[in-house]
């Protein structure tokens, strides 16, 4: 159901809802946190569709923000969706003129109370998230350095403001390979000496690979461009022998170990609304991506034909 | 071996996932088969759960080929699985897809089936590591057992500098039918399998929900205080069914609702409800307290007014007319075999002396519904006029095992007008709601703690033994006494079990 509200108020916003929720047998309960989506007109679309499947799994109240022409005039305009198939509502909430700048006075009385609130930039990184007035109401700031224009600084901006809280979709696109890497480590192996990622240029997700077995293994791993699609092969030098996870493809992996037989595994390369989705499932600082951010900073830089 | 530098416990993005194995299912083309364990099998490569490599094998009495199994795995995971098909992830399960076909009783299978295993170590890299599982009747037990310590596949080899592989049991309800067969059960698993190896699995404790009740517990301020004879003032478990008997007659005539249920899930529930706070969540901790709770267990004084037992009758259930019991196919007309039971059980000790623990299950009840009710005594005293109060009932805290998992608190509120009136409401927490669209199914989580090798959801022997001590008294006195009394097909069961309760003052819960 689509309510459309044009130039209102919070609390219109506020009433709309607990209508909606009453008409509709209460829909809002069982909401276990907010997301706010800050996006743009071309992005919101995907953005909403991916958070309402990652609602399935955690429903929420999504909140998307979009900022209008800044020279306008201030004027709230809203659109409340209920009951499409996820569990939670959606408010799309397009701010104009100088409200723009004040989301969070939008924002703030449309949280469901005392309940944990994510925002999600989709798009543009700002400079240092947990010191915008949306990141500040946030547990958990999430952004995506792979879509920025240049994935590599973004990665060390992110570091540099990095405050507990904070995570990237970049890491979490990781989660696959450091299982199965860590999975293969959990059998017999040699000492680990050193290391390679191979992965298409300008991919976050291969540098924060490549730092976090480096500080874990706390040994040098290299980094080698390739064609893609991401990344497309870690090999691990260890003193017995190499292991190499294989993906030339993209969805499939082959694991190839000294003195044992190739095996394959499905490792996909996974949509957004998926790795959302993981990045809700808790909400306490991830220190474990801090160190590899912290690391990626520290990696000297690859000699890229034209810089990044 | 040292630990994986990889691992870090603040790491909760990487699961846990199993090392290389293979899966040997006995009873492949068994409906348990079909509809839950390759199901679940398929759902956990999905979720990326199963180790590189991953392997199994179907053993079974049909002359099929590998590829005729792969295809009854692939109808079943494109029929039941709970996540979506995706082709990769099917190709990679499939090339580890083996097949072995032959009797029990046949060495040459098993011979074969060693080799089959051994072909998969050097093709896939499994490691030499072996799970059994058993989805056979019980009376197959020994002799697959047997066959497996025959074929040297029960125990692995030992000696290389290298981790030793392991080989593990799994074996489903029942469990024996009294102390004695399960006892014996045990011997002949014993003689063959470390207690470790063994894995008993009751699909009832991989639920979420019920893991939640140890959440709800341990994890919150709110509920714990009140937990004991200061404020319960009685526990009702219930496992209703709206099924009859269906095609299980030879299985379970003889055996009946309280051996089939009451035995395993019921005093599972009881345990897990009634025991104290666990030193940790790891497995001897958990099962320590387990066992403790089954052991106060007392039964009652007069078996003949503390429990009851029925048979279906002939009915209406849910707009469906159906036969009773007796009439069933492959039911004698005399049977004795219950298919309803309720029993009151004391727990003797601090926290629960003079609090009873009314259990009941049965078929072809009005709904499918399994859930522990914890009622509250009544407030001491209420500053309302004896009117006001007239529809207020107990406090309740209510936990939904299936189906609509969830939990309902009950307490009075009063009714929007002028006049004070009092009457019960509900608050409800459903899992649905609040979590995943589909939490993952009992099976996944217990055949991956199977193969991880993370025993804690488990019942150990001393339970199974621990819980036919309580139900072998009533079961001999029930041979001796009359027939079941008969309930119509769609009701809430015997007269015996409400009068059980009246005597008491009090009421089940309405099903």
């Amino acid at each position: 159901m689509l309510t459309d509200l044009t130039d209102t108020t919070t609390s219109d916003i506020r009433a709309a809802l607990a209508k909606l929720r009453d008409q509709m047998g209460g829909p809002a309960t069982g909401v276990v946190l907010n997301l706010i989506i800050m996006t743009d007109e071309a992005g919101q679309h995907d953005a909403v569709r991916a958070a309402s499947q990652a609602g399935r799994e955690h429903p929420c109240r999504i909140l998307g923000v979009i900022a209008r022409e800044v020279r306008a005039s201030s004027r709230l305009d809203a659109e409340i969706r209920s009951g499409e198939g996820t569990p939670g509502q959606t408010v799309l909430l397009r701010l104009y003129g100088p409200m723009s700048e004040h989301a969070d006075s939008v924002v703030t009385p449309l949280l469901v109370p005392d309940t944990p609130v994510v925002t999600w930039w989709h798009g543009q990184i700002p400079a240092v998230p947990s010191a915008q007035p949306l990141g500040v109401l946030a547990q958990r700031r999430v952004t995506d350095a792979a879509i920025a224009p240049a994935p590599a600084e973004a990665l060390a901006a992110l570091s540099a403001g990095y405050q507990p809280g904070d995570t990237d979709l970049s890491w979490t696109r990781a989660t696959g390979w450091r299982s199965l890497l860590a999975a293969t480590l959990d059998q017999e192996h040699g000492v680990v000496a050193g290391g390679m990622v191979s992965a298409e240029e300008h991919n976050p997700t291969a540098d924060l690979l490549t730092a976090w077995l480096g500080v874990r293994l706390c040994v040098p791993f290299g980094r080698e461009t390739s064609e893609g699609p991401g990344i497309t092969q870690v090999r691990l030098d260890t003193t017995e022998g190499e292991i190499t996870i294989d993906r030339p493809d993209g969805r499939v992996a082959t694991l190839s170990k000294f003195g044992q037989p190739d095996r394959h595994v499905a490792l996909n390369r996974r949509e957004t609304a998926d790795l959302l989705a993981e990045e809700l499932r808790r909400l306490d600082p991830d220190e474990v991506y801090s160190e590899a951010l912290a690391a990626v900073a520290a990696i000297p830089a690859r000699s890229a034909p034209n810089g990044a | 071996m040292t630990t994986n530098p990889l691992r870090d416990p603040r790491d909760r993005r990487i699961p846990r996932l199993a090392g290389p194995c293979v899966l040997v299912l006995f009873g492949v083309t068994g409906d348990l088969a079909s509809k839950k364990l390759l199901p679940a099998i398929y759902d956990l490569a999905n979720r990326g759960l199963l180790p590189p490599g991953f392997s199994l094998v179907g053993f079974a009495r049909r002359d099929w080929a590998d590829m005729d199994f792969a295809q009854l795995t692939h109808d079943a995971v494109k029929a039941h699985a709970r996540t979506p098909f995706r082709e990769a992830v099917w190709q990679q399960l499939c090339e580890g897809i083996r097949f072995v076909p032959g009797e029990f009783a046949d060495d040459a299978a098993f011979d074969n089936l060693a080799q089959t295993v051994a072909g998969l170590d050097a093709e896939r890299g499994t490691g030499g590591n072996y799970c059994f599982y058993l989805s056979v009747p019980p009376k197959a037990f020994p002799t697959v057992v047997q066959q497996l310590k025959r074929a040297g596949l029960s125990s692995p080899p030992v000696g290389g500098g290298h981790r030793r592989p392991w080989r593990r049991v799994v074996i489903e309800k029942p469990f024996g039918h009294d102390l004695a067969s399960a006892e014996e059960l045990n011997a002949m698993l014993d003689a063959v399998f470390p207690p470790s190896a063994v894995f008993r699995i009751d699909h009832y404790l991989g639920k979420e929900t019920v893991q939640n009740l140890l959440a709800i517990r341990f994890a919150n301020e709110l509920f714990e205080p009140i937990w004991n004879r200061g404020y319960v003032d009685h526990v009702q478990i219930t496992m209703a069914e709206d099924i009859g008997i269906g095609g299980r007659a030879g299985y379970y005539d003889g055996i009946g609702a309280a051996r089939d249920v009451i035995q395993n899930h019921l005093l599972q529930l009881l345990a897990l409800t009634a025991m104290e706070e666990p030193l940790s969540f790891a497995a001897e901790s958990l099962r320590a307290e387990k066992e403790k709770a089954l052991a106060a267990v007392r039964i009652p004084a007069d078996i003949g007014t503390d429990t009851a037992r029925g048979q279906y009758a002939a009915g209406w259930q849910g707009g469906v007319q159906v036969c009773g019991f007796l009439e069933e196919e492959g039911i004698a007309a005399d049977s004795i075999t219950e298919t309803y039971a309720a029993l009151r059980l004391t727990i003797d000790n601090r926290r629960w002396a003079g609090v009873p623990f009314y259990l009941r299950t049965g078929k072809r009840l009005p709904t499918r519904m399994t859930e522990i009710a914890v009622m509250f005594q009544r407030a001491p005293h209420l500053p309302f006029d004896a009117t006001d109060t007239l529809e207020l009932g107990q406090n309740a805290l209510v936990i939904r095992v299936q189906p609509d998992e969830g939990v309902t608190l009950r307490f009075g509120s009063k009714v929007p007008g002028s006049a004070m009136e009092v009457r019960d409401v509900n608050m409800d927490f459903a899992y649905g709601e609040s979590f995943t669209e589909s939490s993952p199914e009992a099976y996944e989580r217990l055949l991956l703690d199977v193969l991880i090798g993370d025993p804690p959801l488990f019942p150990r022997q001393e339970e199974v033994e621990l819980s036919w001590k309580i139900l072998d008294p009533i079961e001999e006195f029930w041979a001796d006494h009359d027939k079941p009394e008969q309930y119509p097909a769609g009701t809430r069961g015997p007269a015996s079990a409400d009068e059980l309760l009246a005597r008491d003052g009090r009421a089940w819960r309405r099903l």
